[in-house]
């Protein structure tokens, strides 16, 4: 299993667009590499996170500007896919 | 053949062919399970091609859009076939619910999460449940809700539009309106003016003319006919001339003897401020604030709204701007001010009323906050800025509010006059207030105790009413006897009397409002050349004339065919 922690840098949060951005990365990497990406809340335990891909969940985390998430994902290239992420939350999307 | 009878609520004389708005999507039973021969397997599956379906027709939609519009379609569209969504509606049609239902309950659930979060979340909401409509339309096999897609130009049919339906209709797509509900006054008539297309409110009966049907309609008239002729064709084209020779404004409100009338528009934020000046309105006579509220869990901050509001005041450099506090509750109910609990919203605690009499759901000081975000918007412009409130009733909250506004440091403060009451005792009213603005909608809905959006109490909800008539005319007295009586300080001044609803956007009621002693009209920008048009051909006296003659009538019909038959220049401009 790997795990990155990434800061919400849009200034929204991960809401509207950035959300959109996210979760439609989220699916074309997934299904390139099969594998299943979670996301949650610092903290949070790896059994309560959420499907990444799923832009419903992004909203109801209601991750706001400078809060910490926890990407988790097991398999092959799962390394490379979080990098790949991590950068996307942290680039302001609302600029 | 068969012609259908409404109210005509636009002008413009039309041939084209009618598209029905799509029902809105009925909630599925409760409890309604997968049917004998439908396996929770086929069900998922037919369930995921739907979601394939409804996401890559608003991925389509979403390349035509542009800016906001096209982000809001590119996120909905992922919403349709989203993961937890789908996931969940899946566990409920494994456990024998049919697939609509399993929908319809799964997008309930998320919506309710993302209301408990407020803010922006909570307006997320709305989508969750759009993308739920459209994926039991596709279930169903019926079109999708919304506006119809047409390659063509079309007359929209419809029960009746609702505010957020101008959002998605494509103006250049659209050849006029008629619905079977709705008054004179409904969304559907103000949309229509809006966007200068003919439109007939109030037809009953009118839903059964089948999509694609030929129809010839008059929105003076308040006709549709499915009988389309030569002579139909002719009259359209003729319409179309007449149009032509209406379509610009130079911005001069006069009568014929040279009499100064200020035409103003009605607005709602800056863009549309933008249009009106360039249609030549000489100023804003009813800025609604009340759009940059809507939508919101929590109140704008003073900044969002100071910038805001010089957006507006910037399109009228030296002119006039009126603005009207925010007027929340009712048909707009906003979440951090108005109670959605009342019996009886449009007599309940809106408009001026949240301030004034507080209930348990209002927070203070919203309206003193919005006052000094005016007062800060205005000082950083020249546009000559007056302020009123809206839903006042007495004497004493006129004077409250006057209050309010000097201690904003805002120097013309008015109120409406839409409520009976406040007609009544505009002579007291006036001592307190600098302007007031007859606001016709809620004068005429209020005065004929009738629903704006009701369909069958159209004929009440019609501002040529003997009675909503009489009301304007006690109000343009006492402030005509105002001016004739020195106030406190020993000054005979006179005070405005303007009207900014809907009335003044029909010419023919625009003249009986001049000659009733109305000095300001503003309306939708669509309406300014029309109106200025036929004013331009009468003199103070003869509006005055035709004042008293409709005035004396006994019905609206009568006070109507009365004003129309005095002035033959609306029967030449085919108005």
């Amino acid at each position: 299993m790997s795990e990155r922690t990434a800061t919400i840098a849009s200034r929204v949060g991960l809401h509207a667009r950035p959300a959109a951005i996210f979760a439609e990365a989220v699916g074309e990497l997934a299904e390139r590499h099969t594998l299943e990406v979670t996301i949650a809340a610092e903290g949070v335990p790896a059994a309560d996170a959420l499907d990444a891909s799923s832009i419903l969940s992004l909203m109801g985390l209601g991750a706001a500007q400078g809060d910490r998430v926890v990407l988790r994902a097991d398999g092959s290239g799962a390394d490379e896919v979080l990098d790949t992420l991590v950068k996307i939350l942290e680039t302001d999307h609302d600029a | 053949m068969t012609t259908f009878h409404g109210v005509g609520v636009s002008p413009g004389r039309v041939v084209g062919h009618v598209r029905q708005m799509p029902q809105a999507v009925s909630e599925p039973p409760a409890g309604q399970t997968l049917t004998a021969r439908t396996t929770p397997e086929q069900a998922v599956e037919q369930l995921k091609t739907a979601a394939a379906a409804v996401q890559s027709a608003l991925r389509e939609r979403a390349t035509k859009a542009s800016g906001d519009a096209k982000a809001v379609l590119e996120a909905t569209a992922l919403m349709a076939a989203d993961p937890m969504l789908i996931k969940a509606a899946v566990k409920k049609i494994e456990a024998g619910i049919a697939a609509e239902r399993a929908i319809w309950e799964a997008a309930e659930g998320i919506a309710n999460t993302l209301l408990q979060l407020g803010g922006y979340m909570a307006e997320r909401a709305r989508d969750v449940y759009d993308v739920r409509a459209r994926l039991v339309a596709e279930l169903r096999g019926v079109p999708a809700p919304g506006p119809p897609a047409a390659d063509t130009p079309f007359i929209l049919l419809a029960e009746d539009l609702a505010p957020a339906d101008t959002a998605i209709l494509d103006p250049r797509n659209v050849l006029a309106l008629i619905t079977a509900e709705g008054g004179p006054q409904s969304h559907t008539a103000i949309i229509a003016r809006a966007m200068g297309l003919p439109a007939v409110v109030a037809a009953s009966g009118v839903l059964g003319v089948p999509d694609g049907t030929e129809v010839y309609l008059d929105g003076t008239a308040g006709t549709l006919s499915t009988d389309v002729g030569p002579a139909e064709f002719s009259a359209a084209q003729d319409w179309t001339s007449q149009a032509a020779r209406m379509s610009g404004f130079d911005g001069q409100g006069v009568l014929a003897d040279g009499a100064e009338v200020p035409l103003l528009a009605n607005v709602g934020n800056a863009a549309e401020a933008v249009a009106a000046a360039q249609s030549g309105a000489a100023g804003v006579g009813l800025f609604r604030t009340e759009f940059l509220f809507l939508d919101r869990e929590s109140e704008p901050t003073e900044d969002e709204q100071i910038a805001a509001y010089q957006g507006v005041f910037d399109a009228f450099p030296g002119k006039k701007v009126v603005v009207r506090t925010l007027d929340a509750g009712a048909d707009k109910p906003l979440p951090f001010l108005s109670n959605a609990d009342e019996p009886n919203p449009a007599l309940g605690v809106r408009g001026y009323r949240t301030d004034h009499y507080r209930n348990p759901a209002s927070g203070p000081g919203v309206l003193a906050r919005q006052l000094r975000a005016v007062a800060t918007a205005a000082a950083r412009g020249t546009a000559d800025v007056w302020v009123m409130a809206p839903m006042v009733s007495t004497p004493d909250e006129a004077a409250g509010f006057a209050g309010l506004c000097r201690g904003a440091g805002l120097e013309a403060a008015g109120v409406m006059i839409e409520v009976p009451s406040a007609a009544l005792s505009s002579r007291h009213i006036l001592k307190h207030v600098d302007f007031v603005s007859l606001g016709t909608n809620d004068l005429t809905q209020y005065t004929m105790a009738a629903d704006r959006q009701l369909g069958p109490l159209a004929a009440l909800n019609d501002p040529w009413q003997p009675a909503v008539l009489s009301l304007v005319a006690v109000t343009t007295n006492a402030a005509q006897q105002a001016a004739a009586e020195p106030d406190a300080a020993g000054l005979a001044a006179a005070k405005p009397v303007g009207v900014c609803g809907e009335a003044a956007a029909d010419p023919a009621l625009a003249v009986v409002l001049v000659g009733l002693g109305v000095s300001t009209l503003s309306m939708t920008a669509r309406a300014l050349p029309a109106v200025a048009a036929v004013l331009k051909t009468v003199s103070l006296e003869q509006a005055k004339e035709i004042a008293a003659t409709s005035l004396q009538q006994e019905s609206a019909a009568a006070a109507k065919a009365a004003a129309r038959a005095l002035l033959p220049i609306l029967e030449e401009l085919g108005l």
